[in-house]
């Protein structure tokens, strides 16, 4: 019965990720153009964008190798993988022995090797620099998330997301200034890792200043479709993360029935309304910056996740 | 009190963000986000010194928040702004230490701060303790402020952001007499005039609002140029530019 | 079974004879080298079994050894692992030189010496015996790194590295001196039975740490390994990378974590843990800044050992505060990155050698575009390349996973400092492998992907029938090792338990690796990670294929704009492609100019002037100047004030001899008295 219930979770969650994720990029969009006082294509737009690209024929460069066909499947596949491990409406689901936090950063980092080795395939200057400039992001971004993983292993005593997520639901941890650090180290992890603003542009196409978009420009058809669902999942997965880990409430327990799965929902939908705005405001009101500032930005929210340790050493000493 | 009680949570919380917004004055690299960051922190003040009134029911609290966040979350912000933009001062930052450096040293500060305010407070209540430790980050935070920046603007600020420190120290502490607590806020405000003064008289004889112009100044060989200064560019133009890397 | 061991040791010894003579003949070397693919299979199939075993009895004592004794051999669970590791790495590189003899006959004999000494070191039951199979390693594998020794760089790669090797021969003989004074015996049960305590066991710390540090290329003594490693032939480099840095491992764990005893003070694994982190981090971004093939591995290997130091750092920590599961699992995971180090790092040395001989080049700026010509040896190296980058689920990622957990586990020691240094170390870790990850990126794709940069390039073709079984096979290895991590380490329950004692018990279950402890423990499970990837993949390309069924069509590339080179620049204009320097720019500036002085230069001719304008990008490794520029000095002080001596008359020359004799007559006296 348990692991029917897992298995049907884990089904219903896939397939409500999937369907969100086109959506929260749509609507991030729109909610965005309305800020800037235009009147923005409509939020369902990737959905469209999505079945015309795949809908037409891929060109791949003529020295083009089988990296360039195979990746996007891959870094859609880790991605997809990453998706379902971390929790939406309820806990308990059938892969959630799998969810560790350090396998999620893993999976992610599989993702963004694919995506660099199929940007740099053709050999463009381009592609170079954005694969160049990713991989370097990532060198500072995953000892951040590495050490706001750190704080979440003491409170919570594993790394394992589900067990991690129901302890800050269940347990009286209260507001925590060292979770709010650990919150805000993670926060910036996930605008670097999304390649949003302040870190990259995702609605430029100047080749100075792109990172995450330079690596497409070979890309075309159903290869350049599953790229870009592939970076829509990804900003999903790290919404949920966010919600999962900072706005446990609501989520239905293991083994609850449907009522507490249709709540869990509603909360959740709420909750990655919340990030969307929060994220369409915060873009709109921040400037990108430069790329050899990143390091800095990258590195406070390090030294902040350090900090959120250290004050946790201090509180666990005490008690 | 302990964790895990709202009341708690919430002071220390408050008390977290201030530490927060002492990081972020460090991080900084214009004038202007350094005033915006102290107005905030001002504000946090506030609102931690009117959540503390209304824990410890001492409604003299409210009047510091209320003293508080006109003075440091309004006006002062809104004097520096107006400085700023009245005598044309440099826009940016200019650093002694690195960003990232001082970041660095910031977290290396804190840490001594914690090791140091935990062990001396053993008895007292947890609510107090941690604060205390919180209060001290921020005072020292201040400090590094304005022996790491260049600007009169920012060191400026670095002691008002240290004070910002001792105030919510005093307020974490219950039966604190509301005098004590008028009279730190009347000294920012001399401060502050002082403070002002000096910007005036720095920016009247030296036309530059560098603290490092009056290095010339010092000893016998007056006015020989450090090679440092010789490097400032003239008030207005972006510093940056020297660096001109794409992105 | 030893006597099994003894047999194959002397079939090595026997090949090394046989050598000389045999080393002018082709085939004569492809005789040597099948015989050291037998003799290494034979020692990783004696390992194993030992490891099933549990342990392989009582000590054999060969009848003969130093003036004093006999020489000891045994084989525990740590040597066990360790000797299947060499097994491994040392048949899949003697396999490869089967098909591809070296060219120098000089390179020949020393070749089967190099293993034995690896063997013997790491089956020798006393302190002497090891330390004689150290010293035959070192000097075997100088011979092999000096064999090419026209080359001007080769004679310097080799000439530090001998300097190296009697730095750590200088450290490593008084430490085990000092354990053996104090113990008043050379075997190693002896040397048990008395562990050292208080100035003494900082001493044996300090010098085994410099010792076998320095041999296993640990920071701030790894300036050697980058010139060394590419200075040997390909089978040798991958030797040297994936089984002798394992051997100093192997010294440094049996030294600190065996034989001075379990009852050593947290602070034992600090050191460890900030020299092993400080060299993944300094390892990963130089071999981000290098611009030869192999130098970008022998970087790598740093970064790797550097990770193996900081498990066996933890290992000592947690057992110092008396949590037995959790030094279990940081040892795991050090013994088990050591193996699958070993064998990705020999594959990709492999594979650097089938592109230097395929392409004509080791510089990554000559190369390019080789997955068309080598399909075969890219998916190989990309294999090995994503184990190295901490992938899931390959190999790498599984040793990594568990030091993770070791390192996020760190702040059960309860100790202030210690945690914070183990939250540093997390920090420092997690940078690495993204470094890593970014290395082995920038070396794939300008190696194998994109156009050719050179005609000699353009030229490859797929490495040999005989080339193509030395490659798959460690790949192969590399796979199988990421999917199965759980009874691998079970394996490795002997040399945990060799190590922690009896009661350590490897952090695995079936086929999940474990980390933390207790109900609340964290699980990696490969298997199913890798059959859920399967399933997703088939699903997705089956629903992808099914919306979209068109088949891709090959164009121009379109690449911004900007149009391919013309015909008759077949290879464009080389600056069209990233380079090797380019790729590294952003880690050059972001990092590089913090830690390694790293510094670019633009020279720009003024308008009018018809000169190329240049682009200079260089860097420093800070080791180069606290250590190397220190004990040139040094040496170069000695030799001045030695060099007075020559001129000596016969009286002051006898009075020199007859003060040293007093000297040590003194000393004499002087332990005597206490």
């Amino acid at each position: 019965m348990q692991t029917l219930g897992g298995l049907l979770t884990q089904a219903l969650h896939l397939v409500l990720m999937l369907l969100a994720a086109p959506l929260v990029v749509g609507g991030v969009r729109w909610l965005k153009a309305r800020m800037l006082g235009r009147r923005g294509a409509s939020p369902l737009q990737p959905f469209r964008d999505l079945r015309k690209l795949l809908r037409k024929r891929p060109v791949l460069a003529e020295n083009a190798s089988a990296v360039s066909e195979v990746a996007p499947y891959v870094g859609v596949v880790a991605t997809l993988v990453a998706v379902a491990l971390v929790p939406s409406f309820a806990h308990g689901m059938l892969l959630a022995p799998l969810g560790d936090l350090v396998l999620l950063a893993a999976l992610l980092a599989l993702a963004r090797f694919a995506l660099a080795l199929a940007g740099m395939d053709v050999g463009t200057g381009f592609g170079g620099l954005g694969a160049a400039r990713e991989m370097s992001f990532a060198a500072f971004a995953e000892p951040a998330l590495l050490v706001a993983l750190l704080s979440f292993s003491i409170l919570a005593g594993t790394t394992n997301l589900d067990a991690v997520a129901a302890t800050f639901r269940d347990g009286l941890l209260g507001l925590r200034v060292s979770l709010a650090l650990a919150g805000i180290a993670l926060l910036a992890v996930a605008l670097t890792e999304n390649a949003r603003i302040p870190v990259d542009n995702p609605a430029t196409h100047l080749e100075l200043t792109m990172v995450h978009e330079a690596m497409l420009l070979e890309s075309s058809g159903r290869h350049l479709a599953l790229w870009e669902y592939e970076a829509a999942l990804k900003l999903t997965m790290w919404l949920a993360l966010l919600a999962a880990a900072f706005l446990p409430f609501g989520v239905a327990p293991a083994g609850s029935g449907p009522l507490a799965w249709l709540l869990g929902l509603l909360a959740w939908v709420v909750k990655m309304a919340g990030f969307a705005v929060a994220l369409a405001v915060f873009e709109s009101a921040i400037a990108k910056m430069r790329v050899f500032r990143v390091p800095e930005f990258l590195g406070a929210a390090l030294l902040l996740a350090l900090l959120a340790a250290a004050l946790l050493f201090v509180s666990t000493g005490l008690a | 009190m302990t964790y895990g009680q709202l009341p708690y949570d919430i002071a220390h919380l408050l008390g977290g963000a201030m530490l927060l917004l002492s990081f972020v004055l460090l991080y900084q690299r214009r004038v202007q986000a350094v005033i915006n960051a102290f107005a905030m922190q001002g504000a946090v003040l506030a609102m931690a010194a009117a959540w503390q009134g209304a824990m410890q029911s001492a409604p003299e609290l409210y009047l510091t928040a209320l003293v508080a966040f006109t003075a440091k979350a309004v006006l002062i912000p809104l004097a520096l702004r107006a400085i700023v933009r009245r005598l044309n001062l440099h826009r940016a930052v200019e650093t002694a230490l690195g960003i990232g450096a001082s970041m660095m040293a910031g977290v290396a500060v804190v840490a001594l701060a914690i090791l140091v305010a935990l062990p001396i407070t053993t008895g007292a209540r947890a609510i107090a303790r941690e604060d205390l430790a919180l209060a001290l980050s921020v005072v020292l935070l201040g400090m590094l402020m304005m022996i790491t920046r260049r600007n009169a603007i920012s060191q400026v600020v670095g002691l008002m952001s240290l004070e910002n420190g001792l105030v919510l120290a005093a307020v974490g502490v219950a039966g604190m007499p509301l005098v004590v607590e008028l009279s730190t806020a009347a000294l920012v405000l001399v401060v502050f005039v002082v403070a002002g003064v000096f910007v005036f008289q720095i920016r009247e004889r030296f036309d530059s609002v560098d603290t490092g112009a009056f290095a010339a100044n010092h000893g016998e060989d007056a006015f020989e140029p450090e090679p440092e200064e010789a490097s400032t560019a003239p008030p207005g133009a972006p510093p940056a530019a020297q660096r001109g890397d794409a992105g | 079974m030893l006597t099994a061991f003894s047999l194959v040791l002397a079939l090595l010894l026997l090949l090394a004879v046989a050598a000389v003579p045999l080393a002018q003949r082709p085939a004569g070397a492809r005789l040597v080298h099948g015989g050291c693919v037998a003799a290494c299979l034979a020692l990783a199939l004696l390992g194993l079994v030992v490891l099933l075993a549990g342990g392989a009895g009582p000590p054999l004592v060969l009848p003969f050894g130093p003036p004093w004794g006999h020489a000891l051999l045994a084989l525990d669970g740590l040597s066990a692992w360790f000797l299947m590791l060499i097994g491994i790495t040392g048949a899949s590189a003697s396999f490869y030189a089967m098909a591809h003899p070296p060219v120098r006959p000089a390179a020949l004999p020393p070749f089967p010496l190099f293993l034995a000494g690896m063997a013997l070191t790491l089956a020798a039951a006393d302190a002497f015996t090891l330390l004689f199979g150290f010293e035959l390693m070192s000097l075997a594998s100088w011979a092999l790194v000096a064999s090419d020794h026209a080359q001007l760089e080769n004679r310097r790669a080799a000439r530090l590295y001998l300097m190296m090797a009697a730095l750590s021969a200088a450290c490593l003989v008084p430490a085990f001196g000092l354990l053996a004074g104090h113990a008043g015996g050379f075997s190693f049960a002896a040397l048990r039975a008395a562990p050292p305590s208080g100035w003494l066991a900082g001493g044996v710390l300090l010098l085994g740490l410099l010792g076998a540090g320095s041999k296993a290329g640990l920071a701030p003594l790894h300036v050697w390994l980058p010139l060394a490693y590419p200075a040997a032939p390909a089978h040798v480099s991958a030797l040297m990378s994936g089984a002798m840095a394992k051997v100093a491992i192997y010294v440094l764990a049996r030294l600190l974590l065996d034989l001075c005893g379990p009852a050593q003070p947290l602070w034992w694994g600090a050191p460890l843990l900030v020299v092993g982190a400080c060299s993944a981090v300094l390892g990963a971004l130089r071999s981000n800044l290098e611009a030869d093939v192999k130098v970008v591995l022998a970087c790598s290997s740093i970064e790797n050992i550097g990770f193996i130091v900081v498990g066996l750092g933890l290992a000592l920590a947690f057992r110092g505060a008396d949590l037995g599961p959790l030094a279990a699992l940081a040892a795991g995971a050090a013994l088990l990155h050591a193996l699958n180090h070993g064998v990705f790092k020999t594959l990709l040395f492999l594979v650097a050698g089938s592109v230097q001989r395929s392409a004509g080049s080791r510089r990554i700026d000559r190369l390019g575009g080789l997955i068309h010509a080598m399909p075969l040896t890219a998916t190989c190296a990309l294999v090995g390349m994503a184990a190295a980058a901490a992938l899931p689920p390959l190999s790498g990622f599984a040793s990594e996973w568990l030091l993770l957990q070791a390192l996020l586990a760190g702040w059960r020691t309860g100790d202030v400092a210690f945690q914070v240094l183990a939250a540093a170390g997390t920090a420092l870790a997690a940078m690495a492998a993204a470094l890593a990850a970014a290395a082995m990126l920038r070396l794939f794709g300008l190696v194998f992907l994109g156009r050719p940069r050179s005609p000699r390039g353009a030229g490859a073709h797929e490495v040999g029938r005989l080339e193509r079984w030395a490659l798959v096979v460690p790949a192969v290895l590399t796979v199988l090792l990421g999917l199965l991590p759980g009874p691998l380490l079970a394996l490795a329950q002997p040399a945990l338990a060799s190590l922690l004692g009896a009661g350590a018990s490897a952090p695995a279950r079936g086929f999940a690796l474990l980390g933390g402890t207790g109900d609340a423990a964290a699980w990696y499970l490969p298997l199913t990670l890798a059959v859920v990837l399967a399933l997703a993949g088939l699903v997705l390309v089956l629903l992808v294929r099914a919306r979209s069924p068109l088949e891709t069509q090959r164009g121009p590339v379109w690449n911004g704009g900007f149009i391919n080179p013309p015909e008759h620049l077949p290879f464009g204009d080389p600056l069209s492609q990233p380079s090797a320097a380019g790729m590294a720019q952003p880690l050059r500036r972001m990092l590089g100019t913090s830690l390694f002085a790293a510094t670019e230069e633009v020279r720009l001719p003024p308008p009018g002037d018809t000169r190329v304008a240049t682009y200079q990008a260089g860097f420093t490794d800070p080791a180069q100047g606290w250590v190397v520029a220190p004990a040139a000095w040094l040496r170069d002080a000695v030799a001045a004030r030695t060099e007075r001596m020559r001129d000596f008359t016969i009286r002051r020359c006898l009075s020199l001899g007859f003060a040293t004799l007093l000297a040590l007559l003194a000393l004499l006296a002087w332990l005597e008295a206490h």
